[in-house]
């Protein structure tokens, strides 16, 4: 089967004012496939984010090429809903208005755009806060207002960079809840950037370790618990050596980072 | 108007110092403050004057001002020099927003456009209004031509740059996921720049609006027949001091109320930036 999204010595190397030269991405080989919930996982400061953002179109490769069903990226685009670390809903924007606001983009009808909003409004457990603005709401709905917003505009992959990173570690937990009832019952690709080794562990279908930057993709491991998922798989014994195996990569790749 | 809460314990509230840092005061205790500055001002320039300590040549008391103030009203006719110059500086300020808006919007936008703009608009920044009084009289005559175009110079050059500095601040996050949701160059701007620019333009143009009624006044000083200014210099040749700062209150008091409105009107429009 051909992958949805094939990553092809992909490098990233940013030129500092001095012309100083920053490799954050050594050229990264990677596919993922239709309907694969795939999670990056790697120390801060990895080169991770930098790869996500190519992904997604907004930043450029150094060398190498990403494809999307066989086309080349070329620059952002709705067919990737990105959801972002920082809250990046639009705050004159009320939770309804900012999840039209790809639909309205690309003019839908009135009525499609209510249908498709009210539907995912739903989904994402806020109704009731729908003329809410976003300064109104907590972090945690914010980003669920976010992860509406990207899938409203009905993208072939999400693309996700820590996007609970920000949140406490309750609200963490069932926001990944959240995503992964989601994509059980939605089946959208997903591509997920995460630190966090049992968020990697608990949502994703395979595992990328990303090495200490430069970045690379270190190993690849397969999370073959059943769907759906629930949450109480954190604490059976696969679970954990899956952990421990995971904390053993890092934290090799974490000192390395310290060492620097 | 929700009052903000008070930063000590409760218990403490009870003996807390007035004087204490950012400690809040209440919006009756506010007003009273605000209030009570003006009524200090006025008793000692009543002081002053009335005790004859200062010539009434030279400064009228609070009396003779009010005295002189009923007297334009009731025989000079001075509501129509106050129409005369409200409608000047407004009309000078809304023709200075309609070209200055959507060329700050553009320069803000568009890199290239504000190299090509940037340095000469401000370049013309520094050119003092009051200036170009002469070269204006000499171009458009004495006429209300003149005193709008001082007004459109004064302001002008102001609206651009600041609009254009605040449009260049957009959050890049938002602009980010704008394009992420598909959203195309000319979205980004009419759909993110501006709306998110929208709270920050409309406070600079209440600014501006301030600084227009200086330059109103200075352009009635010279060649004028009407108006507040005209009043003023007028007054100025009659040694009537109470008249003079009876208009000077008068300008004051319009530049309140319009700047109030100013304000209530952004805080109404722009409900979400002050959540």
């Amino acid at each position: 089967m051909t992958p949805q999204l094939s990553i092809r010595g992909v490098s990233r190397t940013f030129t500092g004012t001095k012309g100083l030269q920053t490799q954050a991405l050594l050229p990264v080989d990677f596919e993922v496939r239709e309907n694969d919930f795939v999670t990056i996982l790697g120390p801060s400061g990895c080169g991770k984010s930098t790869l996500l953002r190519i992904v997604a179109g907004l930043d450029f490769p150094t060398s190498g090429q990403v494809m999307l069903d066989g086309q080349t990226i070329q620059g952002p685009g709705a067919d990737r809903g990105v959801v972002f670390q920082s809250y990046t809903l639009f705050p004159w924007l009320t939770v309804a208005q900012n999840i039209r606001f790809g639909l309205r983009e690309r003019s839908q009808s009135e009525a499609e755009q209510k249908e498709r909003s009210e539907f995912f409004i739903a989904k994402v457990g806020l109704r009731g806060f729908e003329q809410h603005f976003p300064k109104q709401l907590s972090g945690g709905m914010q980003q669920r207002t976010a992860i509406a917003r990207a899938l409203a505009n009905d993208p072939k992959m999400l693309l996700l960079d820590e996007p609970f990173g920000a949140l406490d570690n309750q609200t963490r937990v069932l926001m990944q809840e959240l995503l992964l009832g989601i994509w059980e019952s939605a089946r959208k690709t997903v591509l997920f950037v995460t630190h966090d080794i049992d968020e990697a562990i608990f949502m994703a279908n395979r595992v990328a370790v990303f090495s200490a930057r430069p970045g690379r993709i270190k190993t690849e491991i397969a999370v073959d618990f059943p769907h759906p998922r629930h949450y109480t798989i954190k604490t059976s014994p696969e679970f954990m050596a899956l952990k421990a195996l995971l904390t053993e990569e890092i934290r090799a790749e974490s000192m390395a980072v310290s060492e620097h | 108007m929700k009052s903000t809460p008070s930063l000590l314990p409760p218990a403490m509230q009870r003996r807390r110092p007035v004087f204490a840092p950012l400690e809040p005061v209440s919006p009756r205790a506010r007003w009273m403050l605000g209030v009570g500055f003006f009524v200090l001002f006025v008793m000692v320039w009543a002081a002053f004057t009335l005790s004859g300590y200062i010539s009434p040549t030279f400064l009228a008391s609070p009396v003779t001002m009010v005295r002189e103030g009923w007297l334009l009203f009731t025989q000079y006719n001075f509501h129509e020099d106050i129409g005369m110059t409200v409608w000047r500086v407004f009309g000078g300020f809304a023709m200075a927003a309609i070209v200055a808006v959507p060329l700050g919007i553009a320069m803000g936008a568009y890199k290239p456009v504000e190299a090509f703009l940037e340095p000469f608009v401000s370049f013309c920044r520094y050119l003092p209004a009051s200036a170009f009084i002469p070269l204006l009289i000499l171009w458009a005559g004495l006429g209300e031509a003149q005193k709008l175009l001082v007004i459109f110079i004064g302001s002008v050059f102001q609206i651009i740059l600041m609009v254009a500095v605040i449009v260049g601040g957009a959050r890049r996050d938002l602009v980010e996921a704008a394009y992420t949701l598909g959203a195309s160059s000319q979205g980004i701007v009419k759909r993110v720049l501006i709306p998110g620019a929208a709270p920050g333009i409309a406070e600079t143009l209440r600014l501006v609006l301030g600084w227009a009624w200086t330059y109103v006044i200075v352009a009635e000083l010279i060649g004028s027949s009407s108006g507040i200014g005209h009043m003023i210099t007028d007054s100025q040749a009659l040694l009537n001091t109470g008249q003079i700062i009876f208009g000077i209150i008068v300008i004051g008091v319009i530049g309140l109320i319009s700047d109030l409105a100013f304000k209530v009107l952004n805080r109404r429009l722009f409900a979400w930036s002050t959540l």
